[in-house]
């Protein structure tokens, strides 16, 4: 069960992975399947189930823009 | 669901030039939350660098003025002489403080002005392409130093808050960086308590960020904040060089 739950403002992403490198469950990837309009592919999760919350992606965003929630 | 984190209302609704993973973008954040949290933004007077940072003016949701290079402190005095109920703070990188202002950031900690400043450390001029700055480390490549930093000529790294704070107008005065969450989290409560010391008008404040450059040091994100730890830290020791409440306690 998830206790926590993230969402990206994507068309914003410049893909830098500084979220990616931070989340204590991997669950972040950038999504190759998607270029945004800045030309970057966007960072986006995977397994929200195992998403505990903790904020550690929002923090370390410089683009601030993950918002996190917790259940 | 609780919201646990999301984009502070002290940050403007606009997009950020800064390259990606810069982290430029989350000293910005943190300088906002603070200004949120503490109820300020409504009072605040920021003023902008010329660097990387030169339209943090439109970054930040407060009142801006942008000063010429270096001069910010100067700027930031007779705004903060002028209007003393307003909150005022500089946001300056290295080249603009370290270099080419190093006057005017020394003079302003002399007199003791109650302004807050945000000193953003990437060891190298950003904007102009990646020279050398006086806190480049001796042996790090620049483009103004492609063999690296030579001490026989161009010296060793300027230890600025180390510098400071032997000034006895200096209230505040830490080294802080963002490389993990934690630290974002230090680096907040230091920025936080800068702030506050100038609410209660105790002085000059200031908090030294050590700050990636991703691009000009050719690193991807990732590995810019490794060669930080690894690097920066050991000539620029993290800590708190200068507190005045301590002295009370
Ligand atoms: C009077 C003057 N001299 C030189 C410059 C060129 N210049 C622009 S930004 C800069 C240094 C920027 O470096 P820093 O303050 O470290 O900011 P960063 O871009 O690294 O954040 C220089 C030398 C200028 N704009 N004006
Ligand atoms: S909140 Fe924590 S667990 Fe969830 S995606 Fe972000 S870093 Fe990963
Ligand atoms: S840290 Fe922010 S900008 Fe960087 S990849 Fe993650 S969401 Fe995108
Ligand atoms: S040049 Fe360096 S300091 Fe400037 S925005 Fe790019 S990464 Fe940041
Ligand atoms: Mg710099």
């Amino acid at each position: 069960m998830a206790t926590g739950n993230v969402t990206f403002r994507q068309d914003w992403c410049k893909g830098c992975g500084l979220c990616v490198a931070v989340c204590p469950k991997k669950i972040i990837f950038l999504d190759e399947s998607i270029t945004n309009r800045k030309g970057y592919h966007p960072a986006t999760v995977k397994d929200m189930d195992q998403c505990i919350g903790c904020a550690n992606c929002a923090r370390m965003c410089p683009d601030s823009i993950i918002t996190v929630e917790r259940v | 669901m609780a919201i646990v984190y999301r984009r502070s209302k002290g940050l403007t609704d606009v997009e950020t030039h800064y390259c990606p993973g810069c982290t430029h973008g989350i000293i910005h954040r943190l300088v906002a939350e603070t200004l949120e949290e503490l109820g300020v933004l409504g009072k605040t007077i920021g003023v902008a660098p010329v660097g990387c940072s030169v339209f943090a003016y439109d970054y930040f949701n407060c009142d801006m003025q942008e000063a010429a290079h270096g001069r910010a402190p100067a700027v930031a005095t007779g705004i903060k002489r002028v209007l003393p109920d307003k909150v005022v703070f500089t946001y300056q990188g290295d080249g603009d403080l370290a270099a080419i202002g190093t006057g005017e950031i020394t003079h302003a900690a002399m007199r003791g002005e109650n302004i807050t400043t945000i000193f953003v450390n990437n060891a190298i001029y950003g904007m102009t392409g990646g020279q050398m700055a006086p806190t480049t480390l001796v042996g790090q490549r620049a483009t103004t130093a492609p063999l690296g930093r030579d001490k026989s000529h161009a010296g060793s790294p300027i230890r600025i808050a180390e510098m400071l704070a032997t000034l006895d107008g200096a209230a505040y005065i830490e080294r802080v960086t963002v490389t993990s969450p934690a630290n974002v989290m230090k680096a907040k409560r230091a920025i936080k308590k800068a702030f506050e010391l100038q609410l209660e008008g105790r002085g000059f404040t200031m908090i030294e960020v050590l700050s990636t450059c991703p691009t000009n040091w050719g690193l991807t994100p990732v590995k810019a904040l490794e060669w930080l730890n690894e690097n920066m830290i050991p000539v620029f020791p993290l800590g708190v060089y200068k507190d005045i409440t301590k002295k009370e306690a």
